[in-house]
């Protein structure tokens, strides 16, 4: 395929397991956002006028196939009541857990979306965004249900709840897969295009996948379909080799996969299934030079690339605060040049 | 000892079956000292756990609930208090910035579990008010556990803070042990914000403090 492709078209081939143009490629800036406007964290946040304007601006700099519509993963938080950390340069934390006592899970109701500043400021973004292009993706975020308690409850806390106290887990379930669903097709309706399902409680990296198989698996699949509108599951750098055909079962388009895995295998496994986003390493970009973002993209888009089915992005679907616009363009550049299909180039390296 | 009694170990907090264990730590008490029990048996089981954890053989649940239930045994057999645990140097450990404590955790259940005491200082700390804290406490082992990349950059504030060389009245620096997922995914990191050593796993951890505690001595 030769014509240029929409970055609309070129995600959509790529998602269907087709070869498109060229690869495409997401950069995910949400916090490179407040720095391009040369606003403190706190600030770029506090208006949807301000994010859709600087990842506008950031898209049309590098050319990435996406708009960016995540704020920060507390910001769901703060519709439970929940408080924020914020700090000058990595994205907010959330503050102590609001559930502190297992038997207020009982009493538990899912918050409404419109009675969340932050997350209302969110759905202006997406809106500004849709305005302004029509023509390309831009990616929402839900938390999963699954993965939600982290932040409600604590990691330690949680991880007792699912293996020592099912009932109040499944109660827990029903109410957060009741708000994911709501937060979810809010961000569609507001002109999201798809929505990132984050997941990371699921990946093998924190559970055993047979445990998965009967909580965070069957979370998804009472979830996901409820949703109204194409989902791409993304485990935040954890592992995703020995559950992908059951992330492929809960009817997810694609995977974010991590850095500590072979793309190649990934691939293998993946291939017809699920497409793959990924798997640059967010951590040590920091000190990539444009040597270093060529040869990492080259290998990666060498690993993953052929046949479509995937997309170019860091592993953890974040990027971080230190990393320099330099890398970032160096990155934008190596995928013009080398992301190319029918990528002969590859089979001319081997030989 | 044999290898099979610390693969049996191994087994039995993976499937979090604490009477096994349990039975399997009484064991070995009857044949030997407490300590040299928690080197032929615990310690070895805690390794391999945190060599199938990197690997990705096993889960970070696993691995914290392995961690929990040999701290629990080991306490029966060695108390807090116990002359074991306390005649060593001054050990604690911090999430540096951080609100997400799980790591911390996994490595305190897998410092007790080898016979370690130590002192928890809690998460969300700034730089300066660890330093301030450390340098109160006399702290000679301070391990840091982080979750964000922007976390783990603060390390090198905080070793600025605590100096390289100790000062005039004969305070010395604290021996800097890192952990955590940035740490994970840049292997020069822990060099560049000026730590000691970085610890991949929970049993690594261990390994560098039983190092530290020798060089002390």
């Amino acid at each position: 395929m030769s014509s240029a492709m929409t970055p609309l078209q070129r995600v959509l081939t790529a998602l269907g397991h087709q070869e498109a143009d060229r690869v495409p490629f997401f950069l995910f800036l949400s916090l490179h956002g407040a720095r391009e406007l040369g606003m403190p964290l706190r600030q770029y946040f506090s208006r949807g006028e301000n994010v859709a304007e600087a990842q506008l601006r950031m898209q049309n700099r590098y050319g990435h196939d996406c708009l960016d519509g995540f704020f920060y993963a507390p910001a769901e938080i703060e519709a439970w009541g929940g408080e924020v950390v914020w700090f000058e340069d990595g994205p907010p934390n959330s503050a102590t857990p609001f559930l502190s006592d297992v038997r207020a899970i009982a009493g538990l109701k899912p918050p409404r979306v419109e009675e969340t500043p932050v997350l209302v400021e969110a759905l202006k973004a997406i809106s500004l965004m849709k305005e302004q292009s029509s023509l390309i993706p831009i990616l929402g975020v839900a938390i999963s249900p699954f993965s939600l308690p982290v932040m409600q409850m604590g990691f330690e806390a949680y991880l007792q709840l699912i293996l020592e106290q099912p009932e109040a887990f499944w109660q827990l379930m029903r109410v957060n897969e009741e708000w994911c669903v709501s937060w979810a097709n809010a961000q569609l309706s507001a002109g999201a295009t798809a929505i990132a399902y984050f997941d990371p409680v699921s990946s093998p990296t924190v559970i055993p996948p047979d445990l998965y198989r009967k909580t965070g698996f069957l979370v998804a699949c009472r979830t996901l379909p409820r949703i109204l509108g194409p989902t791409v599951t993304h485990l935040a750098s954890g592992r995703a080799l020995p559950i992908l055909d059951d992330l492929a079962a809960t009817g997810t388009a694609g995977v974010g996969v991590s850095a500590l895995e072979d793309l190649a295998e990934l691939k293998r496994v993946a291939s017809g299934k699920l497409a793959l986003l990924g798997n640059l390493n967010g951590i040590q970009m920091r000190h990539w030079t444009a040597a270093d973002a060529e040869r990492e993209v080259k290998q990666a888009i060498a690993k993953a690339g052929k046949g479509g089915g995937f997309i170019l992005a860091d592993n953890h679907g974040e990027i971080p605060w230190q990393v320099s616009e330099g890398t970032l363009s160096a990155i934008a550049d190596t995928v013009r040049r080398w992301g190319h299909y029918p990528l002969d180039w590859i089979d001319e390296s081997l030989t | 000892m044999n290898n099979a009694a610390w693969q049996d170990f191994e087994v039995a907090l993976l499937a979090m079956d604490r009477i096994r264990a349990r039975a399997l730590l009484r064991t070995e008490r009857l044949e030997e000292a407490v300590v040299s029990s928690l080197e032929s048996l615990v310690i070895p089981s805690l390794e391999q756990i945190g060599i199938r954890w990197e690997a990705g053989e096993i889960s970070l649940a696993q691995v914290y609930m392995a961690g929990r239930i040999a701290e629990e045994l080991v306490d029966e057999f060695l108390p807090p208090m116990s002359p074991q645990r306390t005649d060593q140097p001054k050990i604690a450990i911090a999430v540096l910035e951080d609100c997400h404590a799980l790591g911390k955790r996994i490595v305190i259940s897998a410092l007790r579990a080898s016979g370690y005491e130590l002192t928890d200082f809690g998460h969300g700390l700034t730089a300066v008010d660890l330093a301030r804290r450390v340098k109160r406490e006399g702290v000679q082992i301070l391990l840091i556990s982080v979750l964000m990349l922007h976390s783990a950059l603060r390390v090198a504030e905080l070793r600025k803070l605590l100096g390289d060389s100790g000062d005039c009245a004969g305070w010395l620096p604290p021996r800097l042990i890192v952990g955590g997922a940035p740490f994970l995914f840049d292997s020069r990191l822990w060099r560049d914000v000026g730590a000691d050593a970085m610890g991949r796993n929970a049993a690594e951890a261990v390994s560098l403090v039983k190092e530290a505690v020798e060089e002390q001595k």
